[in-house]
Formats: structure tokens, sequence, C-alpha cells
């Protein structure tokens, strides 16, 4: 199927989910308590947490009160500005990761379980070898049963080669192959995907650092790219994560992903807003092409939008 | 970062300790902590307005108890109205009583449905003969993962023929090949997909209507959010599932979408996941999920451990050949297994209330993976080696990593290891091995009391 098709469809349902409107917002035309509590609920609702979705509405209160604004439609305006320039505020938010020597760029991808690590990987690939570059795979996860063999289909689908060794080694030493690998063959990109943990799990942790120092330290002047692939349906701990995870080794972005899901993700502003890092890409689907870049006005008018609307593609 | 409810509670209502009763206000003042502390347990947004209602009708007017605060009080209250609401008893998995029993798992995408599929039919496997059916024919190695998983588990595995793209067909394949070597229960492992996509919920509709299940289970992540609600409603509303099995309990997250999942479908939960070893399934209980979600710690699940760890006797045996001997590496591997037998100890860590919100609390040593690294580099061991472990040196070590399929790295790490618990056990010879403390390097932080 042809890219803008695919894409298209999948878009659908993010439209979907505001078109449908912000009638829950305005039906009554006026603001009072009603309003105040309706965009409560849509904010909670989308998972943005409330002591996050409590500060916002005071400083829209706040902001509003200044400007003299009364209408709910310039209320809405307002706020969604506000959210909009509260998330572009953060370096790099929205931003394709740019490919750029020296090579090879390391994109390390590392989230909890089933967040869609594997299949981010896939979907890079597949666009960064559309564009003509060179990757390769890590399959430093080494745990999971059938892991290795699930990056290797993707690995053929792009015709990505893929360095592994066998179930239950070393994934440091994996990564370390595979960039030892990238150097030598002139890749110019190498993605290392990783085996998904709860970062309440110290020990596994440690195994992510210890993969971080590796490339760290062997990658030379090349830039590394840490992202936590986070699944548009997490719920509160998102924010606990992105904090655990960021301590063990900096995150230098996040991807949003099963973002064709109905769920806002709204958590992605409370880590946006705590510890500023950017969402690079949001993932539309199950397929290689279902990836696009993050798009600020778009979340924002999916997470003000009416609950309860959306639609899949 | 998540205050116990309980803890905030008592601030709130430290004030009004000296007075007798519990007025509208002090109540409201009270509520709004609780709707936060639900809230940030990802309870859903409509769900805790209805609950927190009901709270206030029951709080308010109330005399102040003599021997508990005001705080104390209004938890109480909580924990009730939310063990209520997930249902008391424990929701058992049916068996059809004209075999094959059927289950069919379903659920989003990356919610836990393959590992899952194989803890509970390892679970049956005591009084069945359970067969595991790979029906997801979409997401790459998905059919491989079951098989693997179920090989390691010794568990029966139906796969499609390679090239396969109908589900209806494997299901039919697997129905017969079930009746020709007496497989009792059939879980069938579908892929993930989306509660909207309407062309892949109606594949599982018609799952549905060729079998029909035994049961329906909706496997969630305890992770979810808001979302939760919609997820469970659709799933229902198109295939009426029987029962929901929260996945990845074993992290930190509050687990609130469990609620209104049982309130939006009325459907109980009926098993936990816990970890990612096949052994990792718990049966649900609402009593400890109504304390986790408020942030009190799993103090019942807790003393579980505890009292299991006491009855494995396994303790006493250590003491008993550490005042006979000294402490050798057969010891060490003795306690591996008895760690091994009562489950991850970081989860024992996590379940005690405080702990759980220390970060860093080193659970380092702890997980299964390098448990099973440790107990191979002893196994690798002659036995020589095994009890007078100076004569370890470099050959040896690389041998020995190379024979458990480790690296020197972790042989040397685990000779440290045995060298600090040698002192140690020195130590409590001493003192007569009363009260085994357990040292810090192995069990984290802690110092974790186990007699
Ligand atoms: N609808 C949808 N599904 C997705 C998306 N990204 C991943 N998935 C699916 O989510 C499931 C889990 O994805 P994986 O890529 O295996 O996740 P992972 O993080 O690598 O999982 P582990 O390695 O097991 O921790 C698979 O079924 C994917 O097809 C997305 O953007 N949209
Ligand atoms: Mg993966």
């Amino acid at each position: 199927m042809a890219f803008f098709e695919r894409l298209k469809q999948g878009l659908k349902g993010v439209r979907e989910r505001w078109s449908g409107g912000l009638s829950l917002l305005f039906s009554g035309g006026v603001v009072d308590e009603a309003f105040w509590e309706n965009l409560e609920e849509i904010l909670i609702s989308g998972d943005v947490g409330v002591d996050l979705t409590i500060s916002l509405i005071d400083s829209l209160k706040r902001d509003a009160e200044e400007k003299r604004i009364r209408t709910p439609e310039e209320l809405f305006r307002l706020f969604e500005e506000m959210i909009s320039s509260r998330l572009l505020a953060v370096p790099f938010m929205g931003e394709p990761l740019p490919v750029t020597p020296p090579s090879p760029s390391v994109i390390l991808l590392v989230g909890v379980n089933g967040s869609g690590k594997t299949t981010t990987a896939g979907k890079l690939a597949s666009r960064w070898t559309k564009e003509g570059k060179k990757v390769i795979f890590a399959a430093a996860d080494t745990f999971r049963a059938a892991a290795i063999e699930q990056l290797k289909v993707w690995g053929d689908r792009s015709g990505v080669r893929v360095i592994a060794q066998q179930h239950g080694s070393d994934a440091a030493a994996v990564a370390f192959d595979a960039l030892q690998a990238a150097k030598a063959s002139g890749a110019d990109v190498l993605i290392v995907d990783t085996a998904g943990r709860l970062h309440s799990k110290h020990n596994l942790m440690e195994e992510l650092g210890k993969i971080h120092r590796v490339l760290e330290k062997e990658k030379g002047d090349s830039r590394m790219e840490v992202l936590l692939v986070l699944d548009s349906v997490m719920g509160q701990n998102g924010l606990a994560q992105a904090e655990t995870f960021n301590k063990m080794l900096p995150l230098t972005g996040v991807v949003l992903t099963k973002y064709d899901n109905t769920a806002k993700g709204g958590i992605i502003l409370a880590i946006a807003h705590s510890l500023k890092i950017p969402v690079r890409y949001v993932g539309l689907g199950e397929g290689e092409d279902d990836l696009r870049a993050f798009d600020v006005p778009e979340f924002v008018k999916a997470l003000l939008g009416d609950n309860g609307h959306g639609q899949g593609n | 970062m998540f205050d116990a409810l309980r803890e905030r509670l008592e601030g709130v209502l430290s004030k009004l300790k000296s007075r007798g009763r519990l007025t509208e206000s002090d109540v409201d003042s009270a509520l709004r902590e609780v709707r936060r502390g639900l809230l940030e347990a990802d309870v859903d947004y409509k769900v805790v307005k209805t609950l927190v209602e009901a709270i206030k009708i029951r709080a308010v007017g109330k005399d102040v108890l003599e021997s508990i605060t005001p705080g104390q009080q209004v938890a109480a209250i909580v924990y009730e109205e939310l063990s209520a609401l997930m249902g008391t008893e424990p929701a058992p998995l049916a068996i059809s009583s004209m075999p094959p029993s059927v289950y069919l798992m379903v659920g989003l995408q990356g919610g836990g449905k393959t590992t899952t599929t194989v803890k509970i039919a390892k679970k049956l496997s005591a009084g069945h003969k359970p067969l595991v059916v790979a029906c997801d024919l979409r997401r790459p190695a998905a059919v491989e993962q079951l098989r693997i998983l179920a090989e390691q588990s010794k568990i029966g595995f139906f796969g499609p023929a390679a090239g396969e793209s109908d589900v209806l067909s494997v299901v039919r394949g697997a129905v017969k090949f079930a009746s020709e070597r007496l497989y009792d229960v059939i879980l069938l492992d579908t892929a993930g997909r989306l509660h909207a996509d309407e062309e892949l919920m109606e594949e599982l509709a018609a799952m549905k209507r060729q079998l029909p299940p035994t049961e329906i289970l909706l496997v969630v992540d305890a992770m979810t959010g808001q979302e939760a609600v919609k997820v469970a409603s659709a799933f229902h509303e198109k295939l009426t599932i029987t029962g929901v099995v929260l996945s990845k309990l074993d992290g930190d997250a509050r687990g609130g979408a469990a609620l209104a999942i049982r309130q939006v479908t009325g459907v109980p939960v009926k098993l936990a996941g816990v970890g990612e070893g096949t052994d990792a399934l718990e049966v649900f209980d609402s009593r400890r999920m109504a304390q986790r979600i408020m942030g009190m710690g799993d103090v019942m699940g807790l003393a579980e451990k505890i009292r299991e760890m006491a009855d494995s006797g396994g303790a006493e045996k250590i003491a008993e050949s550490l005042k006979q001997k000294k402490f050798t590496l057969e010891d060490l591997l003795l306690q591996f297994e008895q760690i091994e037998k009562m489950g991850p100890l970081d989860k024992v860590l996590e379940m005690i209330p405080g702990l759980s919100r220390m970060k860093g609390m080193g659970a380092d040593e702890l997980d299964a993976k390098r448990l099973k690294q440790s107990k191979a580099v002893i196994q690798s061991m002659t036995r020589e080696e095994r009890r007078e472990p100076s004569i370890i040196k470099g050959s040896r070590r690389r041998r020995i990593a190379l024979g458990s399929g480790t690296s020197v790295q972790m042989v040397n790490q685990l000779l440290a290891q045995y060298e600090q618990m040698r002192k140690l056990w020195k130590q409590f010879g001493k003192q007569g091995g009363k009260g085994l403390r357990l040292p810090k390097g192995l069990f984290g932080g802690g110092g974790f009391r186990f007699r």
C-alpha cells in the first residue's frame, strides 16, 4: 500500500478523535463551574494526571483573567496555545531524528515490556533504508523468547542486517559486537533493540546501564539517541518509568506508540514538563510505514477533543 | 512519587483528633485527598466520582472511634468500598464438564497474552492436559515465542502450518489435534488488537462462534491508564468476556484500571501476572488490590511470602550446616534454590510499605535470571571446588565461566558474594544462628529477616 494511503488511514483515527468535536466542552456556551469540570474530566481522562491537570487549569484561569477572556471558544484557543507552547518549549519536540555523520548514529530503544520497541526498531529502519541509509540492528533483547527471531523478521523486511548472539547471552556484548560491525561496514545507523523491563527492577535497569555505557564508550564522536518507547494507553506509571529510565541512562527522546488507539497519551505532557524530553515519533499501526513525526498541534487537539468518539483505523 | 493515601488522610485529618464527630467539611477535605490518590492510581475518572460520593455518605456524621485516628477511619471506609467494588470472592477458572475446555485469550497489543497463556496452562497442568495454540499470525515470531515457552514448560503446543493466514483454520486444526491426543484444555493465544479495530474484533467474534469458549479472558496491562474502561467495555460488548487477567503487577503501578474494568463490565479479575517467568501467576485478591491502589503496600502478600519461606525449612537446614561445619558453596547453592522457590525477592521487598517507594533499593541481585546464572556457576564447579573455593584460580574461573555460559566476571562476583556471606555466617555462628539476617549484597539494602 502506498505510504500516504497508510498514513491517511492511521491519521483517520487521530482526526476522528477530535472532529467529533469539543461538544462536551462548548455545549453551554458559557464559562461556568461545569465548564471547568468538563475540562478537568477531559484532561484526566486523557491521562494527563490529576496534579498537572489542576495546575494547568489554574494557569488557564489566571491567564484568562489577565486577558479578560470570557467565551469558551477563546478560552479553548488560549488553552490549546498554552499546552502547545509548553510542549514546544522542549528542544527537538516533534522533530524526526537526524542521521548525520560521524557514522554510525546509535539509537538505543528502551521501555517496559510490550511497549513497542521492536516494532519501532523495524519502522525506523524501514524509514531510513528508504532514504538510502545503511542500517544495522543489534538484537540486544537476549531474554524474551523469540525476541531475536522477531527482530530478524523486521530485518528481512527492510534488508537490514541483524547482529545477534544466542538467546541468554550478554546484551551488552551484543551491543558491542553490533557497534563494531556497524563501524566496520560503514553503516549510517545502528538501532539497538533491548528487552522490555519494568523500571522497578533494579537489576534489569543496571543491565541497561551497562549496555549504554558500552555504547557510549565505543561510539566515539557519533551521536547516540536513547529513546523511551511508551504505549499510548500508559497511565500515570509512565512518568515514574520515564524518571527511572532517565536516571539510569539519560533519555533523549520518546516514541509514543499505538497512537492509532483511542487513548490520548496525556502522560507525555507530564514527562515533557518534568524531564524536558522531546517526543520524536508516534506509532500508528503495526506496519513498517506506520511511524511519523510527533505533531504537537494534532496531539493537543486530540487531547482536548471529545472523549469517547475516537475510532481506530 | 506516590504518597500512601492513608498517610495523606492522616495528615488532613490530624487536626480533628480532639473532636468527636466527622463533619461534612472534615470529610470534604479528606475526600479531596482520596480523589487525588485514586486518580493517581489510574482509577477511572467517573468511577472515582461515584466512589467519592459513596464514601462521603458513609463518612459524614460518623463518630470518631477512640482507638483509631479519623484518618485511619476514613481510610478504612475507602478500603471497604474499593474491595467491595472489586468483589470479595476469588473467581476460579471454569472447566467444562464436557472436555475440552476452551480458553480464548484476548487483549490489546503488548498486554502480555502469550506469557499469560503459558502461565495458565502451566498452572492447569497439575490436574489437566492443556494445549496452547498459536493464533497470532500477525506479529513477527509470535508463534515461535509461544512454541518456545510451551516447550520450556513442557506443555503441548499447536501452531499454524507455514504460510497459514486463516485463524479459523488454525482453530479447527487445534481442536482436531487436541481430541486425537486427549488434551482437555485448549488455550488460544490470539493476536493483540485495538478495541476500536472493528475488523479484527470481528475476527475474535468469529473464533468465538466457531468454538464456543469456556472462558474468554481479557488480558490487561496493570499500567493501563484511563483508556482501560473503553478497552474493557469494547471487548466485553463484542465478546462477553468471562474474566480478566491483570498482567505486569510486579511493577510499581498501582493498578487502578482493575477497579474500573470490574465496575464497567461486572466481570471479575481472576488472575494476576506478577513476573516474566512462567510461574509468576497468582489468583487475584481484591483485598490486596484495594490496599495496593491506596498505596498501603501489599501487607498481606508479604505475610504470605514470609510464611511460605518459614515453612520450607530451608533456613533451618542452612543454620544446621552452619553449626557443624563451615559455610560452603554448596550451602550457597541450597540457599539460591530456596530463594528460587519463594519467587523473586524484589517482589517481596516491593510488598513492604515504604520500601517500594525507595528508589534504587538495590534489588540488584534478586532476579530470577541472575539467580539462575549464579546457580549455573556453582553447578559448573567440581565437588572439590565447591568445598574448597580457595583453589579456584584463573584457569578454573575461565573453565567455570565457560561451563556455566556466563563470564569470568560473573564467577568473580559470585565468589566475592560467597566470601562476604561466609564472613557473615561466621558471625552468626558465634551468635548461635538465631534470626538469620541476610547480608546486604544478596538482598539489597535489606537485611530481611526470614525466620
Ligand atoms: N496498533 C499498534 N500496535 C503496535 C504499535 N507498535 C507496536 N505494536 C504492537 O504491539 C505489540 C508489542 O510490540 P513489540 O514491538 O513486540 O513490543 P516490545 O516493546 O518490543 O515488546 P517486548 O520486547 O516484549 O518488551 C506487537 O503486537 C506490535 O505489533 C503501534 O504503533 N500501533
Ligand atoms: Mg521487543
